[in-house]
């Protein structure tokens, strides 16, 4: 099985897809003859040519409210944003127009399409290139998110993401473009949307996450094994819907959860899987349920400084796991 | 020896002495080499990221030397470079952004180079999401209306960025209160990647202007005088209380988007190649010499001054200290008491 990159294994899922299923056109800014900023789209346009990579003007809110009308009229639309901090200016088009398409007509009109954006703090890219969008539209009924951290998973889920009828916001954490390398067959798999997966069993704690943060607890627990603290960690693949059964199966494993996510803390993603933990397992808990986030500051600053004073990496999910596991 | 007369000038036309158009002149030197500092100091890996303006320098400078420095309001976009100078601010604040220092007057080193911003000089901070800027404008500009300050706002952007609803909103409030705005377009024809036939249906943004019920102009950028004479009317326009004007300024782009672009992937050696033969500074520095104000003596001088200049920015921006770390959660918030940190519960300094 040839080891691809995570932007790759992207790739490959366009190209088959788009071979598969004449109806799946892709759009976006610079997704055409440049194959996107981080490459994702490459080659597309020489293959499948310019009315199905579609490179559009710089309207954010129209790349996502014209998805929504190609998708009503029989066609595939996955629609590319080039960072996840340009997404706000669709947020009316996802939220209130595509999330709610088929609950508002009764069931009459349904929205299958797939908005990709890279998301995450990565080195330089600071305040506008960097934000953890997911808790903004895991809160919207009618949108499934996702977040895939292998290559495998990331070839499957959008095929998965593709072939569902409703629409999926398609997180890509961009360290893992051209870092996390994996095995990715070439034939066709789905990756369904919705299980999260055990990346790595222990016994004393749990941690919950997801994105780049699964990179740092997986060194994390790395780090703390030594000292004798066996780390299960699981990945919340699927933002929403939620795969509560695995959590809380994890919980009544090992008594004690940590949540990692990169976003602010306060009102983030994590404090719902808390909460979940809180009041579904409560019997089993040994410990608080705790949560690691990222700094309340609006994103990651340039200064290289700042940005190591503000990033949420292996050390300190260490920290936090040894506090957690002296309950 | 005396450089030899071949043309007739025409700046004097407009109001601008021969001085005027040798310090126009020498902040596009400026502007050039200063672009050119910033790639070495990103392709040596002290700087992380670099978004510049070579082939804009004319377009830029035209675009703010009718405004007060002052008291007139200039609202930016990445590109900007040649502007934020002519406006005042200087190459070592320049380069305190682009080496992200503690003192850096655009953001204190939170926000990537290009993000310019000075409250001194009312150049007003902006996000990197295009578009946004052109509502804070209409707004500066309806409240200095309603002040009776007698300010004008000059804002700017790229031709991609006219595709953005908020571009659009905002020149048609700006019609509708006829607020002394100008309206920029630095049209590059490049979005990226994205050539100007897939960003819209015409050929120049000026038309739009119509329905917003704001003349609209179209000027070549790298026509230095005649960018600035449309710019002049359209200041005396607003100064005068008639309203906004859209301006579209045919520039060239002759770097990539930026550091992390490659534009050779989407662009023909051909079209670079006309771009190149565009060079704003070419051409303004052969109307200087050709109406004798310019010879090669001089304008060797006037490069190696630049130069100078840019030598001794980076040294002071080099030896700037870097942004503590302790202040990383500062101006969150309206932040009384600075030596306390806002919200110390969600943060843990590291062990
Ligand atoms: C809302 C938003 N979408 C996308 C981007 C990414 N992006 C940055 S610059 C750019 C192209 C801008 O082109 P144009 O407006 O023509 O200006 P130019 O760079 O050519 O001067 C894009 C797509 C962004 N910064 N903001």
């Amino acid at each position: 099985m040839p080891e691809l990159r995570y932007l790759d294994a992207l790739n490959r899922a366009h190209h088959e897809e788009m071979a598969r299923d004449e109806r799946v056109v892709v759009l976006g800014e610079d997704v055409g003859a440049k194959g996107g900023v981080f490459g994702v789209t490459a080659g597309l346009l020489e293959r499948f040519g310019e009315e199905r990579v579609i490179d559009t003007p710089l309207a954010e809110s129209a790349i996502v409210g014209c998805a929504i009308g190609m998708a009503i009229n029989g066609l595939v639309p996955i629609a590319e944003i080039q960072f996840a901090d340009f997404l706000h200016p669709a947020f009316d088009q996802i939220v209130s127009e595509a999330a709610r398409m088929r609950y508002r007509s009764n069931g009459a009109f349904g929205c299958p399409l797939v908005i990709r954006v890279p998301y995450g703090g990565a080195h330089g890219t600071a305040l506008y290139h960097s934000q953890c969008v997911e808790a903004f539209y895991a809160h919207v009924p009618g949108l499934k998110v996702v977040a895939p951290y292998t290559p495998y998973d990331a070839k499957g889920m959008l095929k998965a993401a593709v072939r569902d009828p409703d629409p999926v916001l398609f997180l890509e954490h961009k360290r893992l473009y051209r870092i996390v390398r994996g095995e990715v067959p070439e034939e066709d798999y789905e990756v369904p949307i919705g299980p999260a997966v055990v990346r790595r069993p222990g016994k004393h704690l749990s941690v919950f996450t997801y994105g780049w943060m699964l990179h740092e607890t997986l060194r994390a627990a790395e780090m703390v094994q030594p000292e004798g603290i066996e780390v299960e960690v699981v990945e919340i693949r699927t933002l929403r819907p939620l795969d509560k059964l695995t959590i809380l199966r994890s919980v009544a494993k090992t008594n004690k959860a940590l949540v990692v996510y990169e976003d602010n803390r306060f009102c983030g993603y994590g404090a719902e899987i808390a909460a979940l933990i809180a009041e579904e397992a409560f019997e089993e808990l040994d410990g608080p349920v705790m949560r690691l986030g990222g700094p309340d500051v609006p994103a990651v600053p340039f200064a290289r400084s700042l940005e190591e004073a503000w990033m949420p990496d292996a050390d300190r999910i260490a920290q936090a796991i040894r506090r957690l596991a002296r309950y | 020896m005396t450089p030899e007369i071949t043309a007739k000038p025409q700046h004097t036309n407009l109001g601008l002495s021969d001085g005027d158009v040798l310090r126009m002149y020498g902040y596009m030197v400026l502007a050039r080499v200063l672009d050119e500092r910033m790639w070495q100091l990103q392709r040596a890996g002290k700087a992380r990221f670099v978004v510049s303006a070579p082939g804009h320098e004319g377009a830029q400078v035209a675009m703010v030397w009718p405004l007060d420095r002052e008291r007139d309001w200039f609202v930016p976009y990445y590109r900007s470079l040649a502007a934020c100078l002519v406006k005042g601010m200087t190459p070592t604040e320049i380069l305190l952004s682009v080496l992200a220092k503690a003192t850096d007057p655009s953001s204190g080193g939170r926000q990537m180079p290009g993000h310019y911003s000075s409250p001194r000089l009312r150049i007003l901070s902006g996000s990197s999401t295009v578009g946004t800027q052109y509502p804070h404008a209409v707004g500066i500009a309806y409240a200095a209306k309603v002040r009776r300050t007698g300010e004008v706002v000059v804002v700017s952007i790229g031709e991609g960025g006219t595709s953005e609803g908020d571009w659009h909103e905002a020149l048609n409030f700006a019609g509708v209160h006829r607020v002394p705005c100008i309206f920029c377009v630095e049209n590059n024809r490049y979005a990226i990647s994205v050539p100007l036939h897939k960003q819209m249906a015409v050929d120049s943004v000026a038309v739009r202007a119509a329905g917003y019920g704001m003349p609209g102009v179209s000027v070549d950028g790298c026509d230095v005088l005649e960018a600035y004479r449309v710019m002049r009317e359209a200041c005396e326009r607003a100064r005068r209380g008639e309203g906004p004007t859209l301006v579209e300024f045919r520039v060239e782009r002759l770097s990539p988007h930026s550091s992390e672009d490659q534009q050779e992937r989407y662009r023909s050696p051909e079209d670079l190649e006309a771009a190149r033969r565009r060079d704003p500074l070419v051409r303004f520095g052969g109307y200087l010499r050709s109406v004798g104000l310019l010879d090669d003596t001089r304008d060797q001088a006037l490069w190696a001054r630049a130069r100078r200049e840019v030598d001794e920015a980076t040294e002071a921006a080099e030896r700037a200290p870097d942004p503590d770390p302790a202040t990383l959660l500062r101006h969150v918030y309206h932040d009384p008491e600075p030596d306390r940190p806002a919200d110390p519960v969600y943060w843990i300094p590291r062990e």
